[in-house]
């Protein structure tokens, strides 16, 4: 009964408009950057390595190599900072958790596409 | 300690504040109190209002209760507790007092019974430190020294392993991030002593920083 309360409470804060994707495709994340006064969307392009914890506090991990540095993001999948994710590719991977890539050059860290 | 309501632990999770912020609360569910009594500096030497959470069956309650509730013309209370100071004087017996007595932002104070740990050893209990397990050692998480032999006895105050938690504790100073009056609910930013399903009871901040 409270987890049922719990639910209710967090779930005006849910979205529900966002896209299925996994730990392995590839995601465009609309994120809203305020400067000052200014707000603009920024865009993160990258691989989705991880994804856990659910209802409010789920959270993603975007991974992607900035001018030869690896670069990870993690968000809150429901965060009022993300404006949408768009979902780029999908990839066939056979784990949950793709953090063996972190070790992986360019080439071997490639991942095939679900088709 | 001047306004008050008593309620239930629910358990915590979080929500996105007005920044956008994933914060964490705790939940305390305070379906409305009933005014049971209120005490005056003339009959008792002190003000305070007397409040009750949750109804009672018939069958578990005895008569004094139920003849005291029978005053404010209603059933029986499981937890009863007065708050102390003049806020809320204004309020008369019988009356509901319900979660909106707090505003987004306030300052509280909560109070309630913190986890029982059982009996326990000095190291959990007092933060000392464990000896070498190994190397012959023979000094694993003992108490360390008595003290001095002098005195032949043990000081008042040395720590040792006892029972430790299920005491009544109070957090200071946190802060109300929502209130809904529908589901009669507070969400207090950051953790709040106490099980799930324990009495809480929530305060005005007595050291709150204006």
């Amino acid at each position: 009964m409270s987890q049922q309360l719990l639910y209710e409470i967090t779930k005006e804060y849910l979205k529900n408009d966002i896209p299925q994707f996994r730990p392995g495709d590839n995601v465009k994340v609309y994120t809203r950057i305020k400067e000052g006064e200014r707000e603009r969307i920024q865009i993160f392009e990258g691989l989705v390595i991880s994804r856990r914890g659910g209802g409010i506090s789920e959270m993603f991990t975007v991974r992607k190599v900035s001018y030869g540095v690896g670069v990870e993001r993690t968000f809150p999948i429901h965060s009022p900072f993300i404006e949408k994710i768009d979902v780029v590719r999908r990839g066939k991977v056979r784990r949950a958790k793709l953090f063996y890539i972190r070790h992986l050059s360019a080439k071997a860290a490639r991942i095939k596409e679900l088709r | 300690m001047t306004k008050g309501i008593l309620g239930r632990k629910i358990g915590m999770t979080s929500i996105f504040d007005e920044n956008g912020f994933l914060i964490p609360v705790t939940v305390v569910q305070a379906v409305p109190n009933i005014v049971l009594q209120k005490k005056t500096v003339e009959t008792d030497g002190y003000e305070a209002v007397q409040l009750g959470l949750e109804d009672l069956r018939a069958k578990l309650a005895n008569k004094p209760k139920t003849g005291h509730a029978a005053k404010a013309q209603t059933a029986p209370k499981r937890f009863t507790k007065e708050i102390r100071g003049s806020k809320m004087m204004n309020y008369e017996v019988g009356q509901e007092v319900k979660v909106d007595i707090f505003a987004v932002g306030d300052i509280v104070d909560v109070t309630g019974t913190s986890k029982g740990k059982g009996f326990t050893g000095a190291i959990k209990r007092n933060n000392q430190q464990r000896g070498p397990m190994a190397h012959g050692s023979g000094y694993h998480r003992g108490a360390g020294s008595m003290g001095s032999v002098d005195a032949a006895r043990v000081f008042k105050g040395k720590q040792l392993a006892s029972h430790m938690g299920d005491e009544t504790v109070t957090i200071q100073n946190l802060q109300v991030s929502k209130v809904d009056t529908d589901k009669n609910v507070i969400l207090i930013r950051g953790n709040v002593p106490g099980a799930k399903k324990s009495l809480v009871m929530i305060t005005n901040a007595v050291k709150a920083v204006k």
